[in-house]
């Protein structure tokens, strides 16, 4: 191919990138998109993916101590869901060029990050309730809106995740009802683990929108659909009514519906923990990397045998059918 | 044309990855899942397995969780061939302008019954 047909050729894809945008269709793996798109997207649905994989560290911490058999089969059956979730989104991220081996070796090596919300400690059996209904309440009110990206593997990916998510959200919600329905001391630990969880999952939008600077972008390029504050306030108001549900309350003197914007507000997050929790120095992030290593390296021999076996089989196959 | 995407029902990786190093990681399959009889196999997604084996054991756990197919089919990824994506619009173009493919090209029948 010349020099000139090579520039025609990506302009013409580059017009019918813009074109697919502004029609709001979507993106499929083969056709032409700007480096940018694809260096974003790549960053955004890994860090979705590892997410998903270290944020089936603190729940699986409690399988073994789920207070019944029903509740213990729930939560298999939950960070099992995280596991596939995470595939679902290493493959999505994988048709834009960076194999899924690559993409583990950098969370392995601390390269890439997580949701910060995984490195909070959980203490009592009600932060499984805690994190069931606010951490995956938070992330399915993220999630929706994603589920029309741009980007066609990624809205797959996600309309599989959302589907799975809503489970989540209500076994979360029955636990800490359970609780708040017990004995006082059930009650006060429920109310104790929504008063640690609250502020880190109306964080889980990240920073507001007025320092959020891939937000701009990344809606223009139909990826995100509202904004990290426009997110965070639709949540705030769900959380508000469910919590009447539960005889519980939110640990947020400041919340109000304003008139005016007909949106609803809440009181000031702490931005500098996130940014710390963000920087790796949260109470957890040292134990999660450790047990994600430790993890991939105790499964070696595992991936080892099977591609053993795999050889083995295939040359034994060749062998029957050239005899 | 070679293979090797997922979830992009195209069977194709990204243009732009240049030439793959030789991975060291398990190779790519695709998977069709039949949701009940009388239902063709469906494209799910992808995955990564050692073996034809492990890929269909790999997707029953990934992609029928809930009761979602009665079979499975897994395919290496690098086996499925794929339309020129840049030769989109000559390809797909015939059937435009042939609008008589279409029942409702025909229109001096409206009001008979069972037509």
């Amino acid at each position: 191919m010349t020099t000139t047909a090579a520039v025609e050729q990506i302009e013409a894809g580059e017009q019918l990138f813009n074109d697919l945008i502004a029609r709001d269709s979507r993106i499929e793996p083969r056709d032409w998109m700007p480096e940018a798109y694809r260096k974003s997207l790549t960053r955004q649905i890994s860090q979705h993916a590892h997410s998903e994989i270290i944020g089936m560290q603190p729940e699986a911490n409690w399988i073994t101590r789920a207070p019944s058999l029903k509740r213990k089969a729930i939560l298999m059956a939950k960070v099992q869901d995280e596991a596939g979730h995470g595939l679902y989104l290493y493959s999505a991220a994988e048709t834009l060029g960076t194999p899924r081996d690559k993409m583990s070796e950098d969370l392995i090596a601390g390269k890439a990050r997580y949701s910060s919300i995984f490195n909070y400690p959980v203490l009592t059996w009600a932060d499984i309730g805690a994190i069931g209904w606010l951490v995956d309440g938070a992330a399915i009110c993220n999630q929706v809106p994603l589920c029309r990206a741009s980007y066609g593997p990624y809205g797959r990916a996600m309309v599989r995740v959302c589907k799975e998510e809503s489970f989540h959200q209500r076994q979360g919600f029955e636990i800490l009802l359970e609780l708040a329905n017990g004995t006082p001391a059930q009650r006060e630990m429920a109310q104790d683990a929504v008063n640690r969880w609250y502020a880190p999952s109306l964080m889980m939008f990240g920073p507001p929108d007025d320092d959020s600077p891939n937000s701009k972008q990344s809606m223009a390029w139909n990826i995100k659909r509202f904004s990290n504050d426009e997110l965070r306030s639709r949540f705030v108001g769900m959380m508000v009514e469910q919590v009447e549900a539960l005889g519980l309350t939110l640990p947020d003197a400041d919340i109000r519906f304003d008139e005016e914007t007909q949106k609803w507000e809440h009181g000031p997050l702490d931005w500098n923990e996130f940014a710390e929790v963000l920087a790796g120095r949260g109470p957890c992030n040292a134990q999660r990397m450790e047990r994600r290593r430790e993890a991939h390296e105790d499964g070696a021999w595992v991936r080892e045998a099977a591609v053993a076996y795999a050889e083995k089989q295939a040359l034994k196959a060749a062998q029957q059918k050239a005899a | 044309m070679t293979g090797g995407s997922t979830t992009g029902d195209d069977g194709a990786t990204a243009p732009s990855t240049g030439v793959s190093e030789k991975r060291q990681g398990w190779p790519l399959w695709e998977v069709f899942v039949r949701s009940s009889r009388g239902l063709s196999h469906v494209h799910a997604g992808s995955l990564h397995a050692p073996d034809a084996d492990m890929a269909v054991r790999n997707a029953r756990d990934l992609y029928t969780r809930r009761n979602e197919g009665v079979s499975l089919w897994v395919v290496p990824s690098s086996s499925i061939i794929t339309s020129d994506p840049d030769a989109k619009g000559q390809f797909f173009e015939s059937p435009q302008g042939k609008d008589y493919r279409h029942a409702t090209y025909y229109t001096k029948s409206e009001g008979v019954k069972h037509l």
